[in-house]
């Protein structure tokens, strides 16, 4: 579904990425782990084409991302959440799910405008689609209040029912836990696995061991800009070159 | 519409609201709405004074030069200000908050200057061409084009801005009105959520230039006089000053925000000689006390709890300009 | 040749004073982000108690001139008290601190509109010709014709830079401003005192505004309550030219836009002048928003 092939990334000099290869197969959990600063959030960024690497190529679905616009890369079926929240604060969880799925709507102003057959049809289509979101995130009892006044938890919720308003092929969850409670943790970890049966492929970010365990089919693990293993999550945990990563630099990822 | 108006006006003359300072607050409240779709679109645009004057300029001569009727001016000035604003949209929209103010700041600068200067360029063009002097007079420079007729009425104002209004409760409720809502609050996002960026940013640049030239047009009718003086970056802050006076969180607050501040010298006449020093105030006393504008309920009940309790200091939620 | 050399004798005094006052513009941004719009009438402040000290109160033009840095100068605080410091509080965006600056200026020069008024009976002013001896120096064996005016103001003004230059860099305070520019909280935790230090910052680029507006009313001798406004679009092409915050970019800038100004009137004649230089603007900004010696603009979330 989603192929890396040998991405580089430099900033000014420094670099961010070197020859990471990767993919995530289709209907697969696949997790990248790593300590701060390995290059993991900036790897999502290329991926959803908000910065462009400075070689190596990607593909999605059989097509060639090549400096290809976010809007666009949204609109080819790639969504992802974001490290540090970002929804939309002013906007209710409601209208934050239906401007996320702006890309699937075709009503012009004009439709709009003139109350058209197709913006009506579209607009109720828009509100099914995006209130059995939230009744799917359990967040049916917040959907008039103002995102940024959520709580923590709802917030992280909010965000990946956002993503898949989009109606992806993939998801990219950058540390989709953060701040929460291993109760919490565990229930996000059964969403997720939910959504490999609706055929959606995943990438995560995480921290959070048990969640890798919980719901990885693979890990790729990245240190200082390269892919140092990749496996099972088992593999993966008794690599040595792994543990050495881990030990050698003050993270929480043992958590 | 006369009965309508008519006993409008009788009320509202007591208090110093004649037809003309009428015809004025509404002129300007389309340069309210014109600067408000910039700002609901996250972008700090002062280009409406400039897209204005080319309105009034186009609007002007096709009237007077070529017997254009009102309505045809009007689309013609509307016209050329969207056409006007392709290339300059396009380089400009890249830069952001205070580059973007700056880039448009020159952009209505030159309009000034090429207008100031304009028959002098011609003359000169038409002069190499022809091979022999050439005296060219059009648009008069800084004397400004005389004796324009005074074509616009009231009601074609109220008229305009009443579907203006529905059309903005619609843009709103339409896709593209909440694409610019997200850009507004996080244009990385919005473009993650599937959104052109570009494109409903540039959309909305030629938006508010086509209003602003329907302002031009309709203000020209109404002076008899245009100046390039008028539309210079005096005018563009008063623009803003609508904006900000009004709030942005509604369209109905710079329309508010603009026949307010139109009225008021009108309706206190003690301000009239004060009326520069009132502007600079309210700029400053909005922004900092009251930053959603008058057209803002949450923004009223945040200055009475902090009139009714000790002043502390608390970050407050942004909206629109602020 | 003589004039082009005459001409660019012109362009080098009206660069200082155009560097002048970028260097408020540019001072401020340094340290705040902010672009402080009311800077102009600052400028315009300086012309204006000038003028009051010489045609009011008769004083000379050596007293004149520290009076009138001084009163820009502490205007300029005012309008970091009023301005500035309320929004900084509120963490207001950076644009709701640009509209409090064009409402800062829009008070000012309207004030100073009445002020005028009262004492002229009109809108403008014209100080004494006299002021300071008008007969030009001659160099025969160049075929120049000097103003004296036009010298002290170059050399004035390059004490100022130099001055400020060494404040900057060695004096302690200085060392302080710069720390602040660099990051606020950081300079915070060294127990720098922030407020104090936006307070002086705003005291010196009223100082050198006030000293620009001055030497501004000097040169040409006439001065309203608008005079900012010629300038004030002009230091911003400076600063925009030599990037945002960057104190030698803005003398740069200041000299470069002045060059452009006197060259495309000795090509085009006087009504292009502006035009010219906005048009600069423009590009520069399209093609190289952060200016010649600027940094790349750091992308603010």
């Amino acid at each position: 579904m989603l192929e890396l092939n040998g991405i580089s990334q430099s900033f000014g000099g420094l670099k961010a990425l070197s020859d990471v290869t990767l993919s995530v197969p289709e209907q697969r959990i696949v997790g990248l782990i790593g300590p701060n600063g390995a290059g993991k959030t900036t790897l999502i960024n290329i991926i959803s084409g908000l910065s462009h690497p400075t070689s190596g190529s990607i593909t999605f679905a059989g097509e060639h991302l090549h400096r290809t616009a976010p809007h666009h890369i949204t609109r080819l079926g790639i969504a992802r959440t974001y490290q540090n929240i970002r929804l939309f604060g002013d906007m209710t969880a409601l209208q934050n799910l239906i401007i996320a799925q702006h890309a699937r709507g075709h009503a012009s102003l004009l439709d709009a405008v003139v109350f058209a057959p197709r913006y009506r049809r579209e607009e109720r289509d828009l509100y099914q689609h995006a209130e059995m979101l939230l009744e799917r995130f359990g967040l049916s009892g917040v959907a008039q209040i103002a995102a940024g006044n959520l709580p923590y938890g709802d917030q992280r919720r909010l965000e990946i029912a956002r993503a898949l308003a989009t109606r992806p092929k993939l998801l990219l969850l950058d540390e989709p836990t953060a701040g929460m409670n291993p109760a919490e943790t565990r229930a996000l970890g059964e969403q997720i696995l939910r959504l490999r049966e609706d055929g959606i492929a995943i990438l995560v970010i995480e921290h959070d061991m048990s969640l890798i365990h919980q719901v990885c089919d693979e890990v790729y693990v990245l240190n200082f800009g390269q892919i140092i293993s990749h496996g099972t999550p088992n593999e993966i945990k008794a690599d040595p070159a792994v543990i050495e990563a881990y030990l050698g630099s003050d993270d929480d990822a043992s958590a | 519409m006369d009965a309508v108006l008519t006993p409008l006006l009788d009320i509202l003359r007591p208090i110093g609201i004649t037809e003309p300072v009428l015809q004025f607050m509404l002129v300007n409240a389309i340069l309210g709405v014109s600067i408000y779709l910039t700002l609901h679109a996250g972008m700090f645009s002062l280009a409406s004074a400039g897209f204005m004057a080319i309105g009034a300029y186009v609007g002007a001569l096709l009237t007077q030069q070529s017997d254009w009727p009102l309505w045809a001016a009007l689309l013609g000035g509307m016209a050329a200000a969207g056409v006007i604003a392709v290339p300059i949209g396009l380089p400009t929209l890249r830069l952001r908050d205070i580059y973007l103010a700056i880039a448009t700041i020159g952009f209505g600068e030159v309009v000034r200057v090429l207008i100031l200067n304009f028959d002098d360029i011609a003359a000169s063009v038409l002069t190499t061409l022809q091979g022999e002097r050439v005296r060219f007079r059009l648009i008069e420079g800084a004397r400004g084009i005389k004796g324009i007729p005074t074509l616009t009425e009231t009601w074609h104002l109220i008229l305009f801005l009443i579907v203006l209004g529905y059309l903005l409760t619609r843009l709103h409720r339409s896709r593209f009105g909440r694409a610019m809502a997200a850009i507004r609050q996080d244009e990385t996002v919005a473009a993650n959520m599937g959104i052109n960026v570009v494109y409903v940013k540039n959309m909305v640049f030629i938006l508010s230039a086509v209003l602003a030239g329907a302002a031009g047009v309709f203000s020209a009718h109404l002076t008899r006089i245009i100046t390039p003086a008028a539309f210079g970056f005096d005018k563009a802050v008063d623009i803003l000053a609508f904006a900000v006076l009004g709030g942005t969180s509604t369209w109905i607050g710079p329309i508010v925000g603009a026949m307010v501040l139109t009225a008021m010298p009108e309706v206190l006449r003690f301000l009239k000689e004060f009326r520069g020093v009132f502007n600079g105030l309210v700029l400053l006393v909005v922004i900092v006390y009251l930053p959603g504008g008058l057209v803002n309920p949450a923004g009223w009940s945040r200055l009475w709890q902090r009139l009714g309790r000790a002043q502390t200091a608390s970050p407050s939620p942004s909206t629109g300009v602020d | 040749m003589d004039t082009l050399i005459q001409q660019g004798i012109n362009a080098i005094s009206l660069g200082a004073i155009y560097s002048l006052f970028a260097l408020g513009y540019a001072m401020v941004f340094s340290i705040l982000g902010v672009l402080n719009l009311a800077h102009s009438a600052i400028f315009m402040l300086g012309a204006f108690f000038g003028l009051i000290a010489i045609d009011q109160w008769s004083l000379p033009l050596w007293l004149a001139f520290p009076i009138a840095m001084l009163g820009a100068g502490l205007v300029s605080v005012g309008l970091e008290l009023v301005a500035f410091r309320p929004l900084r509080r509120r963490n207001a965006a950076r644009i709701s601190q640009l509209i409090s600056s064009i409402g800062a200026a829009i008070l000012i020069v309207n004030i100073t509109q009445l002020i005028f008024r009262q004492i002229y009976n009109s809108t403008e002013a014209y100080l004494p010709r006299d002021l300071i001896p008008s007969d030009p120096i001659v160099i025969e064996s160049l075929g120049l014709r000097v103003q004296p005016v036009r010298m002290l103001i170059v050399v004035i003004a390059l004490v100022l830079m130099v001055l400020l230059q060494y404040l900057v860099n060695r004096v302690r305070i200085g060392q302080h401003m710069r720390a602040v520019a660099f990051n606020q909280r950081i300079a915070a935790l060294f127990g720098i005192n922030v407020s104090r230090i936006f307070i002086f910052t705003f005291f010196l680029a009223g100082v050198l505004g006030g000293a620009a507006g001055m030497f501004y009313g000097v040169v040409f001798l006439n001065v309203t309550p608008f005079i900012g406004e010629d300038v004030a679009l002009i230091g911003l092409t400076a600063i925009v030219l030599g990037g945002m915050g960057s104190i030698p970019g803005a003398v740069l800038g200041g000299f470069l836009v002045a060059g452009l100004q006197i060259f495309s009137i000795v090509i085009g004649g006087s009504s292009f002048r502006n035009a010219v230089v906005f048009l600069l603007l423009f590009i520069i900004l399209l093609i190289r928003p952060q200016g010649l010696l600027g940094q790349p603009e750091s992308t603010r979330a």
